[in-house]
């Protein structure tokens, strides 16, 4: 990798004046107590392009993003801006440079207002001018089209406004370059339109962007190079009109594809016969869907399907009492039952797999062992707890069966990768051997290797009569599991589709038109 | 492995504390060992030590529980102690006559006092979502003047043989009561932790709040069960108090004990915001507390100055705990380890 | 897309402050109608800033603290060391007022910085930090001097004898004679330090990033706040109030003594809560920090001009940061501020859909 870097530089050195190099990164290393997240990386951006930083979970895009920032010191290597040897200490020092960020995780203060999360940290002042600050936010956020006021407080924005705000204030910053770490993932289309179309523009003013997204289709439509990373460690940079999707994924994968291409046949068990497992009638919930039925078979996959927002992940939760439930009528087995918190759907045989990983899933400082057998325990009971030998146990099994990569059963869950994160939270839900599980985005922010896996599993659960309720935002991979989608929009059903119908084109027929 | 290890560190840090203590002990004077036998009981330093962390060993265990499930701290543990103790005192001298059975009654009422305390505190924080330290504060303003009314005058006096013995020496046992009771009071919770959930359970509440619910834990009856065991400890530490002061000051009694509680479990190595614990790690912690005012009483430091010294102490502990300083010297001896591999290979050539 | 709500909402902040201010006043106006004789008197609302400057100076840096996130238990032992060193210092015979000033300052600042220092830079649990750092002030005070101290210097002496006459704002007393309304320096000083302190904290940089620390560290240093100085200042600032408190409390009773201010960290603390100011950090007001001391305040003042058992005013005081204290739950509940939600049990809670009135 050293040599494309000089070849670059030796070359095409006429070349480089018109695009010059606005930051080079050099053998970046970076490690953590017990994990190498960064060995000899290398990253080059130049101006006026965007360059996607492409990898799994756990390759180090992040890590490598927060070198670049000052937020995290680097062990070894060399960073030069504009030529000039460079060392960030915070990102304060980043961002005087001239470094605007949007971190994958929204990094703004919700006790604060719109226009304060957007010139605070910036500049140096020593009073603040309210009045003119609210001006130039209010003209900013008019520009973008953001629906958010200046003097609003920003915890009562939603997700997407936030996110948008996080953009425009590192788009208001003049930057040199602009690092967008994940920006799309709570966007909706038209607001990734309008994101990408603010992102060709400032590409024209000579900014340089680096864009990270798990999204491929993104990738290839806005972006002029790719940098690949796996395991911490540089696999190269490439054009993107010259790597094909294909090849994009076997790099960052570092295997072939046959994986995804094997689950790609539908095995879908088709056990249509037979009373429900699990049946609502006009169940909503106080997270605001509109009351709806349901039902699922044994054995049957099926899933909610819509836009972010739609209220797909909304419905299961009131499946699972997750939210407050205001009203319908729950049946199991074609007997009346009541959900009102999370205890009573598990002890009926309901798993939920959460949405949000971190925040509802795992108990980050919990060994992976307890974390595993955490819902079979509280079902059993307070006053009944395993013997560390049996937990032991089980964990090993669970760990052997799901390939959970983790140093030992005592480790901390918060160490181990996104992917193996996801696997055992699923694994406690196998160990309670559910009739009926829900599983809400599992696939999300994981590598292709472990989305790959989980969608196996799916389909041998149901093999051997388990319900599952599958939902990702990747549509094929619905399409590749479930035998029946229920189509949400605004918060309610609208459409249902299954056996023939079932096509991805009809779903996104349904979802555009909001039904017939 | 990785948890282990800081497990091993977390007990480990308070332990050669204690264990630099004791040596310190033990350069003053050789005889820091010695026991002696007076009136059938054994005395000397270390049943002194244990004499007198009594109260502290209890109350930074209940302290230990309320850290995990709640992440903060009750400021109201020693108002608590007094509050439950004058409940004990009262209904002891009207009874009838001091009996072994009226002394247990009185306790069993006490007790029941500092649950209803506990689920005072409990409910602000667990219904009302109030922080810890603030909802305690209430009770912290308050509590002593409520002992002082359920006294009814100015330090009612517990002069008598049965409680004097419970504060003291039972003729026959030949170590002294609160000892006994403290390693009761362990063995029974020691018991508690292994028979039901509570440990798992408190810890997730603490880490995750939302991820427990939704794995069918009702966080805000374990931070209620935790607050009411905190009442229960408090009761036990403030019977145990006036016992060995043989009468009810609401001013003085238990005074303090709740920083030292808090600093127990902070020299324990828990995290004072909650989630994972070691309740031996706040039990080694409060003995350190304990050998260290010992201590300096020993090497005759004036009793003025005694705060200041503590003072020193503390934060010398803390810096060296600290994750920076760790950090730093994990770096520290990683270039060190460098230079001296680097200056080896250098040498083989 | 989501459509702008049109309602203009009020900060967390000032919500709370509002709610200390109505309560404050209503309590005041109860005891004017209650007591008319003593709470008529402008000396009597002057008297609470006079005898209780320090506490109002230590409640300020409280709630700075508090926003940031933060917690400091030791600024009473530290006025109390700070008064105990002016007293010695000013009865070695060499002393000076100004001199005993810049002691004051001093003193408080070394605590604020050493405190900052270990809990801003090498990220010790605040709360143990500023504990050992009340066991440290107590034990040096102690260690000083352990008798009152009486000042009688005559410079001093008359510093804190001075009181300004404000003619036009006197009452007359049951005798017929007008007395004239007296306000102590440290009133002054307590004002002053209000106002510049709440505008330090709603225009200046320093005030602003301390509110976004507070509210969410770790996003702050993503935004390019140097965190740990800001928290850092806070510390150090909070300190330095101390000092000044110190010197206020001398000024004002002319004795070192060991038991001075001992407690009023948590009377602080109280202070700054009931004055809408949240241990969790983010939200808070300076101007309502002194509001809420001075609620406390009035209701000893009211206990005392009741004339009961002086053990009620402990008692009234909890009672009345319970209400607080539960009123700013219910508040952030109603509000669904950052889903903030009641933990009420199902037959407690209102109808389905409640809970997210604005």
């Amino acid at each position: 990798m050293r040599r494309t870097a000089i070849i670059v530089y030796t070359a095409s050195g006429e070349k480089q004046l018109q695009t010059p190099n606005v930051l080079e990164m050099r053998g970046i290393c970076k490690s953590f107590p017990g994990v190498r997240a960064l060995h000899d990386v290398s990253f080059t951006l130049r101006s006026g392009e965007v360059h996607a930083l492409m990898g799994e979970n756990g390759a180090g895009k992040s890590t490598l993003i927060k070198v670049m920032t000052g937020v995290y010191e680097k062990d070894s290597g060399q960073i030069t801006v504009e030529g000039k040897a460079m060392h960030f200490r915070s990102p304060q020092d980043a961002q005087a440079f001239g470094v605007g960020t949007v971190y994958q995780e929204i990094s703004l203060c919700h006790n604060l207002t719109v226009a304060e999360n957007m010139f605070i940290g910036r500049g140096r002042y020593a009073f603040v001018d309210w009045k003119g600050m609210r001006e130039k936010t209010a003209r900013l956020l008019d520009s973008l089209g953001i629906p958010a006021r200046p003097t609003q407080q920003l915890s009562s924005c939603s997700l997407a406004v936030q996110q948008m705000i996080a953009i425009a204030r590192a788009i208001d910053m003049d930057c040199r370059i602009l690092i967008l770490d994940e920006p799309t993932s709570s966007l909706d289309e038209d607001e990734v339109r309008k994101l990408f179309s603010l992102m060709r523009e400032l590409k024209s003013r000579g900014v340089g962007i680096v864009f990270v997204t798990h999204f491929l289709d993104q990738v290839y439509e806005i972006s002029d190079r790719i940098t690949v990373l796996r395991n911490g460690e540089f696999i190269g940079d490439y054009d993107a009109s010259s790597l094909p999707q294909l090849e994009l994924v076997s790099k960052m994968m570092g295997k072939a594809l046959d994986d995804v291409s094997q689950i790609k046949k539908r095995e879908v068990p088709a056990l249509e016969g037979g009373a429900p497992v699990f049946e609502a009638q006009g169940l909503s919930s106080a997270a605001g869907v509109r009351p709806f039925d349901f039902a699922i078979r044994k054995g049957e996959v099926n899933g909610f399907t819509g836009l972010l927002g739609s209220g797909r992940s909304e419905s299961v939760r009131a499946i699972y009492a997750a939210d407050k439930v205001t009203g319908g009528e729950i049946k199991v087995h074609g007997r009346k039952a009541r959900i009102g918190e999370p205890i009573q759907a598990m002890k009926l045989g309901i798993g939920y797999l959460p949405e949000d990983r971190k925040g509802d899933g795992i108990i980050a400082e919990l060994s992976v062992r307890d974390n595993i057998i955490l819902a079979l325990q509280v079902m059993k009971g307070f006053f009944k707890p395993f013997s560390r030998k049996e937990a032991e146990s089980f964990a090993d099994e669970y760990i052997e069966r799901l390939n959970i990569k983790t140093a030992s059963t005592s480790t901390p869950i918060k160490s181990l990768s996104g992917g193996n994160q996801q696997k055992v939270i699923l694994a406690r839900w196998l160990l309670t051997h559910p009739e009926y599980l829900i599983l809400d985005e599992p696939t999300r922010g994981i590598d292709v290797g472990t989305k790959v896996e989980i969608q196996k599993l799916v389909l041998k659960l149901a093999e051997e009569g388990v319900s599952v309720t599958f939902i990702s935002s990747e549509i094929e991979e619905m399409l590749r599991t479930c035998s029946r989608l229920i189509v949400m929009k605004d918060r309610a059903i609208v459409g249902e589709l299954s056996g023939e119908s079932l096509t991805e084109r009809d779903v996104l027929h349904v979802i555009a038109g909001g039904g017939e | 492995m990785a948890r282990m290890r800081s497990r091993g560190f977390q007990v480990f840090l308070p332990l050669s504390v204690l264990a630099i203590l004791i040596l310190i002990n033990l350069i003053k004077g050789a005889d820091y060992f010695s026991i002696s036998i007076i009136n059938g009981a054994l005395y000397g330093n270390i049943p002194n030590i244990l004499f007198g962390a009594s109260e502290l060993v209890i109350l930074s265990i209940g302290m230990t529980l309320v850290t995990s499930s709640s992440g903060g701290q009750d400021i109201s543990v020693g108002v608590a102690g007094a509050i439950t103790s004058s409940v004990f005192v009262r209904l002891l001298l009207s009874s009838g006559g001091i009996t072994w059975a009226a002394i247990l009654a009185a306790f069993l009422a006490s007790c029941a006092v500092g649950i209803a305390i506990g689920a005072f505190n409990g409910a602000l924080v667990a219904v009302f979502k109030v922080q810890p330290m603030v909802a305690t504060l209430i009770l912290f303003t308050a509590g002593r003047s409520v002992a002082f009314l359920i006294d009814g005058r100015l330090s009612p006096i517990l002069a008598n043989d049965l409680t004097s013995q419970v504060g003291s020496v039972i003729p026959g046992v030949p170590i002294q009561t609160p000892i006994i009771l403290t390693a009761v009071f362990i063995a029974l919770f020691a018991v508690l932790l292994r028979t039901t959930n509570l440990k798992l359970y408190s810890q997730c509440v603490g880490i995750n709040q939302k991820a427990a619910r939704l794995n069918g834990i009702n966080p805000v009856r374990i931070k209620f069960l935790t607050y009411m065991i905190l009442g229960v400890c408090s009761a036990v530490a403030g019977f145990i108090a006036v016992t060995k002061a043989g009468r009810h000051d609401s001013v003085n009694l238990l005074k303090y004990v709740e920083m030292d509680a808090i600093l127990a479990v902070a020299i324990g190595g828990n995290p004072l915001g909650g989630g994972t614990f070691s309740i031996a790690g706040s039990i080694i912690g409060a003995y350190t507390i304990e050998v260290l005012n010992r201590t300096l009483l020993r090497l005759e430091v004036d009793t003025e100055t005694i705060k200041a010294f503590k003072a020193a102490f503390i934060i010398i502990l803390m810096v060296i705990a600290s994750p920076v300083v760790r950090q730093f010297a994990a770096r520290g001896s990683r270039w060190m380890r460098d230079r001296l591999g680097g200056s080896a290979q250098a040498g083989q050539r | 897309m989501n459509t702008i709500k049109r309602k203009e909402t009020i900060s967390n902040s000032n919500l709370l402050f509002a709610i200390a201010a109505v309560i404050f006043a209503l309590m005041y106006g109860f005891a004017v109608l209650r007591y008319p004789r003593s709470f008529l008197q402008y000396q009597t609302f002057f008297d609470l800033f006079n005898l209780n400057a320090p506490l109002i100076i230590l409640t300020l840096g409280l709630s700075i603290v508090m926003i940031g996130g933060g917690i400091d238990i030791s600024v009473g032992a530290v006025t109390g060391l700070v008064t105990m060193c002016c007293a010695v210092f000013l009865e070695s015979g060499r002393g000076s007022v100004g001199g005993s000033m810049l002691l004051a300052l001093g003193i408080g600042l070394a605590f604020g910085l050493l405190q900052g220092f270990l809990i801003a830079y090498l990220e010790i649990q605040p709360f143990i930090i500023t504990l050992a750092g009340m066991f440290l002030a107590n034990g040096l005070l102690t260690t000083i001097h352990k008798d009152p101290l009486n000042v009688t210097m005559a410079e001093f002496v008359r510093l804190r004898d001075y009181s300004m006459v404000v003619p036009w704002l006197g009452t007359t007393n049951r005798l017929g004679n007008f007395i004239p309304l007296e306000v102590k320096p440290g009133t002054f000083v307590a004002a002053l330090l209000i106002a510049a302190l709440a505008v330090l904290m709603h225009w200046s940089r320093f005030g602003r990033n301390l509110y976004a620390v507070g509210g969410n560290s770790q996003s702050s240093l993503m935004l390019g706040i140097n965190v740990r100085r800001t928290k850092f200042s806070s510390y150090a600032l909070c300190g330095l109030l101390s000092g000044v408190a110190g010197f206020v409390f001398i000024m004002t009773t002319g004795a070192g003594n060991v038991g001075n201010a001992s407690g009023f960290e948590m009377k602080a603390i109280a202070g700054s809560i009931i004055g809408g100011t949240m241990l969790s950090g983010g939200v808070g007001n300076l101007i309502g920090s002194p509001v809420g001391a001075l609620t406390l305040l009035t209701i000893n003042e009211l206990i005392r001009a009741a004339g009961v058992n002086s053990n009620f005013q402990a008692i009234v005081s909890g009672l009345l940061l319970c209400v607080f204290i539960v009123l700013q739950s219910l508040v952030m509940w109603l509000r669904g501020a950052g889903g903030f939600k009641l933990a009420l049990p199902a037959w407690l809670a209102p109808g389905g859909k409640g809970g997210r009135a604005g």
